[in-house]
């Protein structure tokens, strides 16, 4: 058994409107970066987590997430596993 | 009529809505800490507004997570009646038992304000007291109350009949401009499929005794008690 760490970025999907990303592009804009197009607001999360294989320790992440932290009807999630504590 | 009213860290209307049920119906009311069981086989359990879980995460998905929505999803398979207002609609949309999800508000900011809805229909166990179409005023206090859901499901719980609250103006009348916070065809409350669970965002708890400006309430809560008493 070794010690990962999982990092978990989680947005809201293409097409569902991301009120607190465009609250933040407005003012963006208004503090002159006219040449943005669009900001998401997400949630970044990390695990740390015991398991044989990088690829058990991933299946662990992808499972918590499907349990809690990602609700597949409005968010997607992206994931990275790294070695180490 | 015996109900019960679950309480989750954050949950913070609960004592709101043990008052309101009591005063407007006399009955008894107990108040359920979440980490114990749902043991008194209820008429009416109620998920009461507030932060459960300090909203961490997503509104309402540390909560639909806890033991005792098993016991709540047994009450629902028996036919009981669950309502959750406001934090409560969250917790029952994360735990599944209704479709869709609440969003942040569509214009940045925490509403709290009165609120006129309309009622869709008067045959569900929560709306036999009113009339069909009428305007009642609940306020409103929340920061995700922008009601979502995937196009051809959205459709498809019209097509159901599963609107039971839309927000519209004192005439009764939808659109954008009486839309507080977004939510797809203005809806502000919803029914499960079998039309026991109901899903609200405005407070019909601060809307029950006319020392508060409005008694719309006490209809919303003598239907529920009408019908339990007819069954």
């Amino acid at each position: 058994m070794a010690v990962y760490r999982a990092f978990v970025t989680i947005t809201l999907k293409k097409g569902v409107l991301d009120s607190q990303g465009k609250a933040v592009a407005s003012s963006l804009h208004d503090m002159g970066y006219g040449k943005l197009e669009e900001v998401r607001v997400g949630r970044y999360v990390e695990l740390a987590l015991e398991a044989a294989s990088h690829d058990e320790a991933l299946t662990m992440t992808e499972s918590i997430c499907d349990d809690l932290l990602v609700n597949d009807l409005i968010e997607e999630r992206r994931i990275e596993v790294v070695t180490g504590p | 009529m015996k109900v019960a009213v679950i309480a989750f860290p954050g949950s913070n209307c609960d004592d709101d809505v043990v008052q309101a049920v009591s005063d407007v119906l006399g009955c008894s009311v107990t108040k359920v800490w979440h980490r114990n069981r749902l043991d008194t086989e209820p008429d009416l359990i109620i998920l009461p507004g507030g932060f459960s879980y300090g909203d961490y995460l997503r509104s309402g998905a540390m909560a639909a997570r806890s033991p005792i929505m098993d016991d709540v999803r047994r009450e629902v398979r028996r036919g009981r009646l669950v309502l959750g207002i406001c934090n409560g609609f969250q917790v029952l949309t994360e735990s599944g038992l209704l479709p869709g999800a609440l969003l942040t508000n569509r214009h940045p900011g925490f509403l709290c304000r009165p609120c006129t809805v309309r009622v869709e229909r008067t045959d569900s166990p929560f709306t036999g007291t009113f009339r069909e179409g009428q305007v009642v005023n609940f306020p409103i206090a929340h920061n995700e109350g922008r009601y979502y859901l995937p196009p051809s499901d959205l459709e498809k719980l019209e097509k159901d009949g599963r609107v039971l609250f839309r927000y519209c103006n004192d005439r009764g009348e939808t659109g954008d401009d009486f839309n507080p916070n977004g939510a797809l065809n203005h809806i502000a409350g919803i029914l499960s499929e079998e039309g026991n669970v109901l899903g609200l965002m405005p407070h019909p708890e601060r809307s029950s005794d006319i020392l508060l400006g409005c008694d719309d309430g006490i209809l919303f809560w003598k239907s529920i008690q009408t019908w339990v008493e007819r069954r």
